[in-house]
């Protein structure tokens, strides 16, 4: 039997994830009313003035978003570490950052993908209007993969680790501040009728760069974990 | 002479022992001076008045806080590629002075922000990344502690620094890549300074001090982690503060 290549391997491990996922619905759909729930608070905490509502929108929704993002985190590798396949994983003869990089992606399409989709229903509620709706969608798809990439660090990082929850928000929260200064920056900027192009740009440098050096950061803090 | 003897924590030990009391006799003095010129020498600035003598900090400590994380993530890197035991045990020194300086640049950043902007705290971009600095700084001290297997503790906080060492151009450049409210660099490598050649002498005499005072620090603080650390070893058995081990 002929070993099976990168790209099967790669494949195979986005395949599985996703299934594993489909068959725990619920953990996805925790996540998603998270975001929904948090979102909702604001304008009741806030006040529901249209006017107010709108200024503060991209923040808050990014903001949800990013902790969505965060109370998710926990399920990229802590049930593979558990029953031992992680081990596996690592012994697998392809180069880890690449698997690695397939399990990043099978969790942004799990948790950041949904993000994305209910994004628009959100900026609704919020009084956005159609291009700021737009910008907020896509500065969402640009984003939300460089979270889930920044994330599987410190996810990997705090691998069994007592208060790990806790942990990986400490570690994780403040390399998030770039992403959501453009996020938001992007939705605001649109809004105030000077074009959000500028921080979308740097938002996709940002999602380059992550997806270059974050799966090599996240293999390592893997092997550290279960050497 | 053979340096390599001293990655042992051992051979360090007595070593570090020797550079503490020249390294903090520098640092006194330098601090003391600085500050004399600083608080005494130096013109009133004609458009801060006497607010701007708290510069004689703020700057250096910002500066030794961006230069102490480079440190930590270098040795880190040393750690993590060499797997030297002291390059983990300097990481783990070299953090908690690292934060104390950015508590202090954010400090005395407030208290001169209150009289010259007029607020203790503006979300700008060279404060927050500042800010960030700080909760980085945090976040490798806590996973150390978290973790309960050293070399593991060890590795991982070393991932996480190195990863963190991206903030610093950030910080570094913010008042260049935004619009801040902080005011831009006065001193650089490649231009003549903007500021009196005596601000700059007492800011350098500071900046010369915090140093000193950060690696008598350090080295002061690597001693008890070794000691911790080593406490298995037979010579660090006979008292719980051993005098220097002759090494030969």
């Amino acid at each position: 039997m002929s070993q099976p290549g990168l790209w099967e391997t790669l494949r195979g491990i986005i395949w599985r994830d996703l299934l594993l996922a489909i068959r725990r619905r619920s953990d996805v759909a925790i996540s998603v009313l998270f975001l929904v729930i948090v979102a909702s608070l604001f304008p009741l905490g806030v006040g529901p003035e249209p006017a107010v509502l709108r200024t503060i929108a991209a923040g808050v929704l990014w903001v949800a978003a990013l902790l969505a993002c965060l109370l998710s985190l926990g399920r990229v590798f802590t049930a593979d570490y558990l029953d031992g396949v992680l081990e596996q994983m690592l012994l697998i003869a392809q180069p880890l950052p690449v698997l690695v990089a397939g399990k990043v992606f099978a969790h942004w399409v799990v948790s950041g993908l949904p993000v994305v989709l209910l994004s628009p229903l959100l900026g609704l509620q919020f009084g956005l209007d159609g291009e700021a709706l737009g910008m907020l969608v896509l500065s969402l798809l640009l984003g939300t993969p460089t979270l889930s990439m920044i994330g599987s660090i410190g996810a990997a990082l705090v691998l069994g680790v007592r208060g790990s929850g806790l942990l990986v928000a400490l570690l994780v929260l403040p390399l998030y501040v770039p992403v959501l200064i453009f996020g938001a920056g992007a939705v605001t900027s649109s809004m105030a009728g000077i074009g959000g192009e500028a921080n979308l740009s740097l938002l996709g440098a940002c999602l380059v760069l992550s997806v270059f050096f974050a799966p090599w950061a996240t293999a390592s803090a893997l092997r550290i974990a279960l050497e | 002479m053979n340096w390599s003897k001293y990655s042992a924590p051992l051979a360090f030990y007595p070593l570090a022992g020797k550079m503490i009391p020249w390294f903090g006799t520098i640092a006194a003095l330098a601090i003391a001076v600085g500050l004399y010129i600083g608080l005494l020498v130096a013109p009133t600035d004609f458009q801060q008045g006497e607010a701007y003598r708290i510069i004689f900090v703020h700057v250096p400590a910002a500066w030794m806080s961006m230069f102490l994380y480079v440190v930590m993530a270098v040795w880190a890197a040393v750690g993590l590629g060499l797997n030297a035991r002291l390059s983990f045990m300097m990481t783990q020194a070299i953090a908690p002075t690292g934060a104390m300086f950015t508590f202090l640049a954010l400090l005395t950043g407030a208290m001169w922000g209150k009289p010259t902007w007029g607020a203790w705290w503006v979300w700008d971009a060279r404060l927050t990344s500042e800010l960030i600095l700080l909760f980085q700084y945090a976040g490798v001290m806590l996973l150390r502690t978290s973790i309960d297997d050293q070399r593991r503790a060890d590795r991982a906080s070393g991932v996480c620094a190195l990863v963190g060492v991206v903030n610093i151009p950030i910080i570094y450049f913010s008042v260049q890549w935004w619009n801040t409210l902080h005011q831009g660099a006065s001193v650089s490598m490649t231009a003549a300074p903007k500021m009196a050649t005596i601000m700059l002498t007492g800011m350098l005499l500071m900046t010369f001090g915090f140093w000193m005072y950060s690696l008598a620090v350090i080295l002061s603080r690597v001693r008890c982690v070794i000691l911790e650390r080593e406490s298995l070893q037979l010579w660090s058995k006979p008292s719980p503060v051993p005098e220097v081990v002759e090494v030969r």
